[in-house]
């Protein structure tokens, strides 16, 4: 097996795990984290691109790896924004809980 | 496409860089100066801004392509350019256009009085408001993939954090579904991008039209991108966050979201379809797009009709209308499969989306100012409204008749354009479904123009004083959206279009769409319309359709069926896609 069938085939479990999480996690946390691992499944498949994508002599593609660094920088933001949400959200009612109240009808 | 050099920086390019970096320059001056300067940046910007966007549709219109910019003259695939054609010079008007309208309403809500002590929900409004609008034109004017990816993200944390302004557990709830839903639309865009970048080693849109085939990859790619910004448009069944987001954010932000946040995302499909990947969109998928569509337009204004709060009301109307925007897509295919209807399904899409951006933004303000005079905005409490404030009800009627499509509104010669292209297309089928959603709209403005104008059983005491001014931008807004067909005429659409606005034909239609909706809204609404008793036997059976379609819409929005009904999109689409 080549090292980029290895990403491949690592970034497919990690997306895999991510998504299980996102629907099967109630818990904001939990689904969080969940978004952070598909995420880095994501990251991985760009990287392992990269080197199929080589042009002209170098060694590997360099451009993914500029937009990489970008995407990591906004997945860490929109974790943080979440987490400071969640904090705000158990201060304010005691419970992290996403299910809406039952409706007032 | 070669024709025209879309590499080459052209005269007024710079213009583009400057719309976008306009409002973030604002941010950081007030996030300098401090709470009482940002509002006063921003009342500044907002002039300026307006006036930028129209500097921008004159080049484009003395132009003979798309305006260029080359960012520090690099050249893609390497280098980022900035391009805007007709679609994006007509969305970055209107949002210049409809901030400055907000932005007028806002201040009675969030403006600072000499004296008064600064608030952190006005300062943060007053950043977002800004952030939303340059998060906005990036991606208008973005001419590659990636950078789209960081202006939608840009634009979900700019709009996440205006829902929960009030600070309460129910919205900062709706705040955090908000977020992480779209958190999930974004990594499957990201991931569609990724695959585009690996086929095609660009992510360049004009390149990309160029090189892309037919082929797995791109399919699997624009399934992908295609469900992940159906996510974070909210278009149901994955409008899991929209309720009680729009609902439950102050009328300003609420304005704010509904009007121009989902337009983003919904742009950003409208670019892949048509632009990016004529040749691998199909005709059969974009069937599934307008099915989603169709129900969305039925589901929410159902339950739109059902609803005891106006702002509710108003917020599942977005959910209808939104639907209304995807019906475009097989709109520009003809009868072959070939995309041969482009032009005139892309216009109508703008149109449609400018006219519900402004109707919205005033319907929106209009319920919140209904609140703030009378202290709640039940539905079935109305009685009076009409009288207490009058111009806030102008507002909302006018709005809500732009959005159904009467003469000469936006919205009309939308319908108009989509109709001839379906007949042109033998897509009958769609003619009823653009026909249903104006009666369904009109149900509602019914509805409301009854409680509003009914007779209240007391005359209604403590009330509250509202801004004058908030109440003019509300009305302005409306009526602009009543109005936006003549100027769509008198800007780049041909005149003929309008010929036959008032036709006998025509106000038959709007007169048959009117009673349909009175029909409706008498069969749905909660309590009798005329009076407290009548309806006789039939309206316990309607009531009873209306309790499952909102039982329907609170299983779709549970986090679980949503999730599963993300992937589904994203699968059927693809399986559509291969079939082509």
């Amino acid at each position: 097996m080549s090292v980029e069938t290895l990403f491949a085939l690592t970034a497919c479990v990690l997306v895999g795990i991510g998504l299980y999480g996102l629907i099967a996690q109630p818990h904001p946390l939990r689904k969080l984290i969940a978004f952070n691992i598909m995420g880095s499944g994501v990251f991985v498949l760009f990287g392992a691109l990269a080197k199929r994508g080589a042009a002209a002599g170098l060694p590997a593609d360099p451009v993914p790896q500029a937009l990489l660094i970008t995407a990591i920088v906004v997945a860490f933001a929109a974790t943080a924004v979440t987490v400071a949400l969640l904090l705000r959200l158990i201060e304010s009612t005691g419970s992290a809980s996403l299910a809406e109240p039952p409706a007032q009808d | 496409m070669s024709a025209i050099d879309l590499w080459t920086s052209t005269d007024g390019g710079a213009l583009l860089a400057a719309a976008v970096l306009l409002p973030f320059v604002g941010m950081l001056l007030g996030l300098l100066l401090g709470g009482r300067w940002l509002q006063r940046v921003a009342f500044v910007l907002m002039p300026l801004g307006l006036g930028l966007a129209l500097a921008i549709a004159m080049d484009w219109f003395d132009a003979e392509g798309p305006l260029v910019y080359l960012l520090g003259g690099w050249s893609p695939p390497l280098g980022i350019a900035l391009r805007a054609d007709g679609a994006s010079v007509a969305m970055m008007l209107a949002v210049a256009g409809v901030v400055c309208g907000i932005g007028a309403f806002a201040r009675a809500d969030f403006g600072l009085a000499p004296g008064a002590a600064e608030s952190r929900a006005a300062f943060t409004y007053w950043l977002l408001l800004l952030a939303v609008w340059g998060a906005l034109n990036l991606v208008f004017v973005s001419g590659d993939l990636f950078t789209l990816y960081v202006a939608l993200e840009l634009l979900t944390f700019a709009g996440v954090p205006l829902v929960c302004l009030a600070g309460s557990g129910e919205t900062l709830r709706a705040a955090l579904r908000y977020m992480l839903f779209a958190l999930c639309g974004s990594v499957l865009y990201l991931l569609g991008a990724v695959l585009l970048y690996g086929g095609y080693g660009t992510l360049d849109m004009p390149m990309l039209a160029d090189a892309l085939q037919p082929e797995p990859i791109a399919m699997a790619a624009l399934a992908l991108m295609t469900a992940g910004l159906l996510a974070k448009t909210a278009l149901f069944p994955l409008h899991i966050w929209l309720p009680p987001a729009h609902g439950g954010a102050p009328a300003a932000a609420s304005a704010v979201l509904s009007a121009l946040v989902i337009k983003g995302s919904w742009f950003l499909v409208l670019r892949l379809w048509l632009d990016v990947m004529p040749g691998v969109a199909s005709a059969q998928a974009a069937q599934l797009l307008a099915g989603l569509g169709a129900a969305a337009i039925v589901v929410g204004s159902v339950v739109a009709l059902r609803q005891q709060r106006l702002k509710l009301l108003v917020a599942y109307s977005t959910v209808a209308q939104i639907g209304y925007l995807f019906l475009l897509f097989p709109l520009a295919f003809d009868a072959a499969g070939d995309m041969a209807l482009r032009e005139m399904a892309a216009t109508a899409g703008v149109l449609q989306a400018i006219a519900h951006a402004t109707a919205k933004a005033g319907m929106f303000m209009a319920a919140g100012l209904v609140y703030a005079r009378l202290g709640h905005d039940r539905v079935d409490e109305l009685a009076g409204a009409a009288r207490a404030l009058p111009l806030a009800v102008a507002a909302f009627l006018i709005g809500g008749l732009a959005l159904m499509g009467v003469v000469p509104s936006g919205a009309y010669l939308a319908k108009k354009l989509l109709l001839a292209s379906a007949d042109e297309s033998g897509q009958w089928w769609w003619s009823w479904v653009l026909q249903g959603g104006a009666a369904f709209t009109a149900g509602y403005v019914v509805l409301i123009a009854l409680r509003v104008f009914a007779r209240p059983a007391a005359p209604l005491a403590d009330l509250k004083p509202v801004s004058l001014l908030s109440q003019w931008a509300a009305l302005g807004l409306a009526v602009a959206s009543l109005l936006l067909s003549l100027a769509a005429v008198w800007g780049p659409l041909p005149g003929e279009l309008l010929a036959k606005a008032f036709s006998l034909e025509e106000l038959g239609t709007m007169g048959l769409l009117f009673g349909v909706g009175a029909l409706l809204a008498a069969a749905l609404a909660r309590r009798p319309l005329l009076g407290n008793s009548g309806g006789g036997a039939v309206r316990p059976g309607f009531a009873g359709l209306g309790t499952v379609f909102e039982a329907g819409d609170r299983l779709v929005r549970q986090w679980a069926s949503a999730m599963l009904a993300l992937l589904l999109v994203a699968g059927a689409c693809g399986w559509l896609l291969t079939r082509a």
